[in-house]
């Protein structure tokens, strides 16, 4: 039996979990963050994988990686820089090696690491010479082989037994820092209870990885990361695409109106489409449309007809999608389209993240077409801003374009279920049957939206369309004075929303020189940078945008407050443009990286220091 | 209104038609309104949505629900508003430009999914709101502003298109046969599934007398085939003519001559799934062959893409133990916080 181990208490941990795209690196960590959350950790993950499903095996190209990031504490990024990296082959750890922290631990499938698999990951020599090591930790573990010996005599072919190695891999970690088993025990029951032979087969696997790393000696010690403080209530995991599906459906519940969406799959925005199909016991519609622009035209069709409508896509789906938006902007009608950020431009990047499309939602169609555009910050307040989405396009008749991103759409947290009686009503527009003199155009005074006639309705037959209509009546007009009227009204309906929407709200120190500012999926690496760079003894404020358009009516007053203004976003500086076009009365800094990946903490606190300064 | 003793009127909306003079939309429009009123449906749950060009227009001349789309995308929003909707008796209004270029991927989608509702197509072989280019059901040489040496585009032929995107029902028809329209817009309705029926038309300023050979009424008897199921295949303003199968091929024949008889010609079968005798009929052109009208093509389905989508919905919520948004909040894998 092994000597005891020294237990040592930590009050964060990043692990990146590293391996072909057919290895399972994706599972072991979602089982590893689940297993950490139902332990009462903080947790963020963020999945890296590429976009081909299979690339050829052992290459870098191949690699698919999987980061989970808890602690103690509140933890809001996955982490820039991981503490330990599993590897699963060479071309693992020529993907990820520079992620490793100076200090960090880097364990790896000795039996991957064969002069084939070294060649192909472009290495020369041994890896662990051409890479720079220094004070990094390697333990070196044969997964694939003991894998192989644990199950040998289960009754398994060898790609089925070699399928199970993910779980030696998790078992060695889940030693190292304390986590139970019993999380993933009860998926591989739930999962394989048709083949109880791989029940048996991962639960033994998995074990044999926790004893093996609790015998080997390899490791000094282990680690305990204690259960974060976490407000009371009942939690789940929730990534970004699923919490926009359920921000969606609560909406449609609330309203009491169907929930129809049309979609074409693209990376990263499928899972919503994935998620709504699924949902046919809530009444759901889904709609996989035969392209993009069909995704959207099908969800007009069903405003048109009384659904609370939606499509969602990635960028090069918005950009098909621009004339049928303007349609929507014409009719006046509400949908909600939901953009899932991804690196671009053309095909780009697509299983990556970005900023890049804040300018082509604002501002990419024909015409005068304004719509709100909304951008959530975290994975789970997608599920708030989703729904907050659809109240305002069913409430004012608009377009919303929810901005999302690859970041967001993929990267878990805990989230506190919310009580839905404590969500805001959202009020339908519609007009009831027996109305007199209704016109289709005739708005509220208030808010400029008009109503909205379900067909079926006797008495209310109308027709939209995409010609320029006379306001009120809605027939058609070439009138040049109605489409300055119209085109005018059209603009305010949509500023008109701002006076019902939060106000912007200073995090950190009001009295600061500098504020930096953000808006969308980038708010957990800027908020963790600003907690440390004002941990460190140094004022700052941050305020990070939610609502782009329109922006918040106390925009002007906050951003006055301060002498510097740092626009932080991953483009080339879209929504610094867009405060300078708004605000031109100030001046902005930018601070931009376009790399396919979030921010790290690391390079903002960077760049936050050198604007302190300066 | 009742429903019983609605007229065309009662479908016409205020607004001015603003058609060229002599144009065959207005036929179309007369021939739809004498349909409306006997198709089965209340006059609020009757939806007409268009694309772009000049038949586009037509839902602003009903004064039923209607939507004017952009350029090709008729097919599609009308597939929303009826999956949303199943109630509604939709209708879509398109040409051959906005049908079957711009839009012709929502097209034979529309056609493989077999929602259903009911696809008028225009189908005059020209551009007509921009003036005049070719379209792609425009013959090979035909000279036009974008093909001033005479097109070398092929054409499509619509019906050819419906049946090889496995479409269920294809019906052709022509402007200046007014009643016999209306009789093939009632069969439309009446088909469950996607219902395509082509009109050649006349655009009198961009492609006058396209399909004067075969339309007009001084010769056309000899040169058209009214099809119908379940009865011979015979044509001719003397009902002297036929057709036969020969050698896998259709073939006009003379009766009475070589001793051919009203038994010796092919019995039009509309409901057949087998495809291969439709895309013939479908394909006749003069001189060669009589051109075919009528129900070439409506097999019988059991249910409509938008009805399975709500049998799918009704079993499920049957089977499911999540009722509503709280339910599925605090399903699968959760956790207290104390």
């Amino acid at each position: 039996m092994s000597k005891q181990a020294k237990v040592i208490e930590i009050e964060e941990v990043a692990i990146r979990f590293s391996g072909d795209s057919g290895d399972g690196m994706q599972l072991t960590g979602t089982l590893f963050s689940d297993t950490s959350a139902l332990f009462g950790n903080d947790v963020s993950t963020f999945p890296d994988y590429p976009a081909e499903i299979r690339a050829p095996q052992g290459t870098v190209g191949g690699v698919s990686g999987f980061q989970v990031h808890f602690g103690h504490t509140q933890i809001n990024t996955p982490g820039d820089y991981c503490d330990v990296l599993v590897a699963m082959n060479p071309a693992a750890l020529k993907a990820n090696f520079r992620w490793v922290k100076p200090d960090g631990i880097i364990i790896y499938d000795s039996d991957a690491f064969d002069a084939k698999n070294i060649e192909k990951a472009g290495y020369k020599g041994d890896p662990f010479e051409e890479e720079v090591v220094g004070g990094i930790q390697l333990i070196s573990a044969p997964v694939s082989s003991l894998t192989r010996e644990s199950l040998k005599d289960i009754g398994l072919d060898q790609k089925s037994i070699m399928r199970c190695k993910n779980m030696f891999a998790l078992g060695i970690v889940s030693w190292l820092y304390d986590r139970p088993l019993e999380h993933a025990i009860r998926f591989f029951n739930k999962k394989f209870a048709s083949k109880p032979v791989l029940i048996e087969a991962n639960t033994k696997v998995l074990n044999d990885g926790y004893f093996y790393a609790e015998t080997i000696e390899a490791f000094a010690n282990n680690f305990k990361v204690r259960p974060a403080e976490i407000e009371k209530g009942i939690y789940r995991s929730i990534n970004g695409n699923q919490a926009v599906a359920w921000g969606l459906m609560a909406a449609a519940e609330k309203a009491d109106l169907q929930l129809f969406l049309g979609s074409y799959p693209i990376t990263p925005a499928t899972g919503i489409l994935e998620e709504l199909a699924a949902r046919k016991d809530l009444k759901i519609k889904t709609f996989q449309a035969e392209d993009e622009i069909a995704g959207i035209c099908t969800a007009i069709g069903a405003s048109f007809s009384g659904s609370l409508a939606v499509t969602s896509t990635s960028g090069p789906g918005l950009a098909l999608k621009g004339e049928a938006i303007g349609l929507a902007v014409m009719t006046e009608l509400p949908l909600v389209i939901v953009n899932v950020q991804r690196g671009g431009p053309s095909t780009g990047l697509p299983t990556k993240t970005e900023q890049s499309d804040l300018l082509q939602a604002l501002y990419g169609r024909n015409g005068e077409s304004p719509v709100v555009v909304i951008a959530s910050s975290t994975p789970s307040n997608c599920f708030e801003y989703a729904f907050m989405s659809a109240k305002i396009a069913v409430e004012h008749m608009t377009p919303v374009i929810l901005l999302t991103d690859g970041f967001l759409a993929n990267g878990t947290e805990p989230w506190k279920i919310p009580d839905l009686d404590e969500y805001p009503g959202i009020t339908v527009p519609k007009v009831a049957e027996g109305t007199t003199g209704w016109l289709p155009y005739a708005r509220d005074p208030e808010t400029l939206a008009r109503t909205w006639a379900f067909p079926g309705t006797p008495g209310l037959e109308h027709r939209l369309g995409s010609l320029e209509k006379m306001n009120r009546t809605g027939t058609v007009s070439y009138v040049p004075e109605n489409h300055e009227e119209m085109t005018h009204i059209r603009d305010q309906k949509v500023q008109r929303i701002a006076q019902g929407l939060p106000k912007l709200e200073i995090i950190g120190d009001e009295d600061a020189d500098l504020v930096i500012i953000g808006w969308g999926g980038t708010y957990g690496h800027l908020v963790t940078a600003l907690s440390e760079v004002r941990r460190e003894g140094h004022k700052l404020a941050m305020v990070h945008f939610n609502y782009i358009n329109p922006l918040p009516l106390n925009t002007a007053e906050i951003l006055g407050k301060f002498k510097k203004r740092l626009v932080c976003e991953i483009n080339l500086g879209q929504f610094a443009s867009y405060l300078r076009m708004n605000h031109p009365e100030f001046l902005y800094r930018q601070f931009n990286k376009i790399m396919g990946l979030p921010f790290t903490v690391k390079d903002l606190k960077e760049a936050i220091l050198k604007n302190l300064e300066e | 209104m009742d429903i019983n003793t609605y007229k065309p009127e009662d479908f016409k909306s205020d607004q001015m038609v603003r058609w060229c003079a002599g144009c065959g939309d207005h036929a179309v429009l007369s021939s739809v309104l004498k349909a409306l009123p006997q198709i089965g449906y209340k006059h609020e749950d009757v939806v007409f949505i268009s694309g772009i060009g000049c038949s586009s227009r037509f839902p602003y001349y009903l004064n039923t629900y209607g939507f004017h789309g952009i350029h090709g995308r008729a097919a599609a929003i009308a597939s929303g508003v009826k999956v949303a909707n199943p109630h509604l008796s939709v209708w879509v209004i398109t040409g051959d430009g906005d049908a079957l270029a711009i839009g012709g991927n929502h097209f034979i989608h529309l056609v493989r999914r077999d929602i259903d509702l009911n696809l008028i197509l225009f189908n005059n072989a020209i551009y007509g709101l921009t003036k005049g280019q070719y379209s792609p059901t425009s013959k090979q040489g035909a000279v036009t502003k974008t093909s001033p040496f005479g097109t070398v585009e092929r054409p499509f032929k619509p019906g050819g298109l419906v049946i090889g995107a496995n479409g269920s029902f294809y019906a052709r028809t022509i402007d200046s046969m007014p009643k016999y329209s209306t009789d093939i817009y009632l069969e439309a309705a009446k088909h469950k599934g996607t219902s395509i029926i082509e009109v050649l038309q006349n655009c009198v300023i961009y492609n006058d007398n396209i399909w004067a050979d075969i339309a007009d009424k001084e010769n056309r008897d000899d040169r058209i085939i009214m099809l119908k199921h379940g009865e011979p295949m015979i044509y001719g303003k003397n009902q002297d003519k036929g057709l036969m199968l020969r050698k896998n091929m259709i073939e006009p024949v003379q009766l009475g001559e070589n001793g051919i008889s009203e038994k010796d010609l092919l019995v039009h079968d509309a409901q057949t799934e087998f495809a291969g005798i439709h895309l013939l009929l479908a394909n006749m052109e003069y001189p060669k062959y009589p051109v075919a009208l009528g129900v070439i093509r409506a097999c019988e389905a059991q249910s409509s893409y938008d009805e399975k989508i709500e049998v799918q919905i009704d079993a499920i919520r049957a089977k499911s133990k999540i009722k509503n948004m709280k339910e599925l909040l605090h399903s699968g894998a959760t956790w207290e916080v104390k």
